[in-house]
């Protein structure tokens, strides 16, 4: 289950402060389980109003495929809804590569195992300008060297990533199993909590 | 020793525990959940086979899908009713109170939790929710959570959390007339951006702040999260204590003057220091209104639409303002009108029904305009009728409906149509937040009724 190291080809998204709104809008939150939120995933910008796939959108592009996404900055803003990270991650993504994520979003993302990539404005810019002058091109992530690399130009990034998550994602460790391993202190904070 | 903040008091009195390089474990006085982000949460605990922790520090209500016309009928949106009737039976099975549709304390969570006293100074309060931030005007660090992070609270009433950096944001002076809260919290999203406060948990101070009502308060830290701060804060004080006291879930009696005591410890001390700090003016701050589709891209309404971006890219700029149907360089006083919405947990309680209502007494709504007027709990439109508003309302041509999120953001069948344009007291102007391709002007409560008097944006300030 855990996540080490990733290539792929990637879908480009060259938009700035794509919010949760866009990534899947409220209409389908109705939803009581976490799965086939993917279908929905950029529905207004993937489908006209009857419904039909909109050609100009990239991910009805059959030129663009791949587990990575590569999205303008400030990626994810707006509302806290965690179905913006289930859609994502449901739609076959593993990575999404911005040079700014939404708070929010980031720590969604990172507890449903969807890894967020924050690179510099400039290594974005270069990885839009690969994928866009050849889809079929390469981007590697490895988590374990927290190192993203163009594959075409050989540009690589250093990338931070959390201590506590970086063991998570690559055992599949759980917060909930991690809190309730200290069971006890949280009893003991209690005995001592100031209530009126 | 150098001073603490009112953030750091609150937060450093609610850590369970903490190791280097891992996130500190927060301990969570109150959780508010509704329909919407908690299934999967119950679900997980069932997978789990876990309890909830502690479920009387959970509180459930129906606000997010439900309808806002004959709510003693049952719901006839099958998705709606599955979540409601979803939620209604976690809590039954979990032991947690819910304020179901229909029951007198419904509402919206972030209404109801102030309004019933459960919202105190000095707590840790989470929902999943990003306008939990509402709750900070009371002194406590609230803030929104995913639906892990809900499962979480449930499982063991923590939260796994990275102390945020702090900001303070100061507004001094004095409002003109016609100028409120909610213009005070757009102008500042706008000078900083819908990004701008990412990182950060905010404590608002100033003057101009501190002589803020609660409820004007509560507009402001509402919208915190609209320039991505995690939270927003205000520091308790006399106005915190006269609201709070006789409140059904506020302390009493002996415990009440302990509390109270226990809460003038909580504002910053003066020597505390902030990451960051920033300065506005109230004087500079006139009625505001959003003319883009994120918060940030907002203007005085005697302003005309910045030439170049402001908030985004210029790409940004030329896609919100062809979503918007609108121009650079134009001003939008004076802009036809289809619909107004006066609601949402950012402006929805007594004091935003009073304000239209005075406003709008003897006057008509315009032809063609509808106007859609939502109290924010059944507390809130209990009071409302008790005062009359109600008749001030129907006889302007205002529908007043039931208690709920409603238009604000269209889960439920309160949307405004495709193109259309929408003066609202939400908090987002998002594409498609209202409904499918409807277009969003966020306003205060006073520029909306003035909107739906006149049927085009209008500066309230040349109509009072």
């Amino acid at each position: 289950m855990g996540f080490k190291k990733l290539t792929s080809t990637a879908v480009p998204l060259p938009i700035e402060n794509i919010d949760t709104d866009q990534i899947i809008p409220a209409r389908f939150l109705k939803a009581t389980t976490r799965e086939g939120f993917g279908d929905n995933l950029f529905r207004d910008w993937r489908y006209d109003n009857a419904d039909q796939p909109k050609a100009d959108f990239v991910l009805n592009d059959d030129t663009y495929t791949g587990e990575i996404l590569v999205a303008g900055k400030n990626f994810g803003c707006g509302s806290s809804r965690e179905h913006a990270a289930w859609a994502i991650k449901d739609y076959g993504f593993a990575v999404v590569v911005s040079s700014f994520f939404a708070d929010i979003f980031k720590g969604n993302s990172l507890n449903n195992g969807l890894l967020p990539v924050q690179v510099t404005d400039e290594f974005l810019q270069e990885l839009f300008k690969t994928i866009e002058q050849d889809p079929k091109a390469k981007i590697t992530v490895d988590l374990e060297a927290e190192q993203i690399i163009n594959e075409q130009t050989g540009n690589s990034e250093q990338f931070e990533i959390n201590a506590y998550k970086k063991m998570c994602l690559i055992k599949g460790y759980d917060d909930i199993d991690y809190i309730l391993s200290g069971k006890e202190e949280i009893e003991a904070f209690e005995a001592k909590r100031v209530t009126f | 020793m150098a001073g603490k903040t009112l953030f750091e008091k609150v937060w450093e009195s609610h850590v369970v525990s903490k190791k280097p390089e891992y996130p500190e474990v927060l301990y969570i006085d109150r959780h508010y959940i509704h329909e919407v982000t908690s299934p999967q949460a119950f679900d997980g605990l069932r997978r789990r086979g876990l309890p909830v922790l502690r479920p009387e520090q959970t509180t459930a209500t129906a606000d997010h899908n439900v309808p806002t016309l004959n709510q003693h009928l049952p719901i006839q949106e099958p998705l709606s009713r599955f979540q409601v009737q979803k939620l209604r039976e976690n809590c039954e099975e979990f032991g947690v109170e819910l304020y179901d549709l229909g029951h007198e304390k419904q509402g919206i969570v972030h209404v109801i939790g102030p309004d019933l006293g459960l919202t105190q100074p000095g707590m840790t309060m989470v929902c999943g929710d990003s306008h939990t931030s509402t709750h900070g005007a009371f002194g406590s660090i609230a803030f929104g959570i995913g639906t892990s992070q809900v499962e979480q609270v449930l499982a063991t009433q923590c939260l796994l959390q990275y102390r945020p950096k702090t900001m303070r944001i100061e507004v001094n002076g004095t409002l003109a007339k016609g100028v409120t809260a909610k213009d005070i919290i757009l102008y500042v999203i706008s000078q900083l951006s819908a990004a701008g406060g990412t990182g950060y948990f905010v404590e608002f101070a100033g003057t101009a702040i501190k002589s803020l009502s609660m409820e004007a308060r509560m507009t402001i830290c509402n919208m915190s999260i609209e320039m991505g701060a995690r939270g927003g804060m205000i520091a308790p004080d006399e106005t915190t204590f006269e609201y709070l006291k006789g409140r059904e879930f506020a302390p009493k009696g002996e415990a009440w003057d302990q509390a109270v005591a226990y809460w003038k410890t909580l504002p910053s001390d003066p020597d505390a220091s902030y990451d960051r700090v920033e300065v506005f003016q109230a004087e500079d701050i006139e009625p505001w209104i959003t003319y883009g589709t994120n918060p940030g891209m907002g203007m005085g309404v005697s302003q005309t639409i910045p030439e170049v971006a402001v908030n985004g890219t210029a790409k940004d700029m030329v896609k919100a303002l062809d979503y918007m149907g609108l121009d650079p360089q134009q001003p939008l006083k004076g802009k036809k009108i289809d619909y107004v919405f006066i609601g949402s947990c950012t402006n929805s309680r007594i004091e935003d029904l009073r304000a239209v209502a005075d406003f709008v007494q003897g006057k008509k709504k315009a032809d063609g305009v509808t106007v859609w007027i939502v109290p924010g709990s059944k507390g809130v439109e209990a009071q409302a009728k008790e005062e009359g508003l109600d008749k001030v309302f129907t006889e302007a041509g205002f529908e007043l409906r039931q208690p709920g999120c409603s238009a604000c953001l269209g889960m439920n069948e309160d949307k405004v149509p495709a193109g259309k344009y929408c003066v609202s007291t939400s908090n987002r102007n998002f594409e498609g937040r209202q409904g499918p391709g409807a277009r969003t002007f966020l306003v205060s409560p006073l520029m909306a009724a003035a909107a739906a008097v006149t049927g085009e944006i209008s500066d309230i300030r040349e109509l009072i």
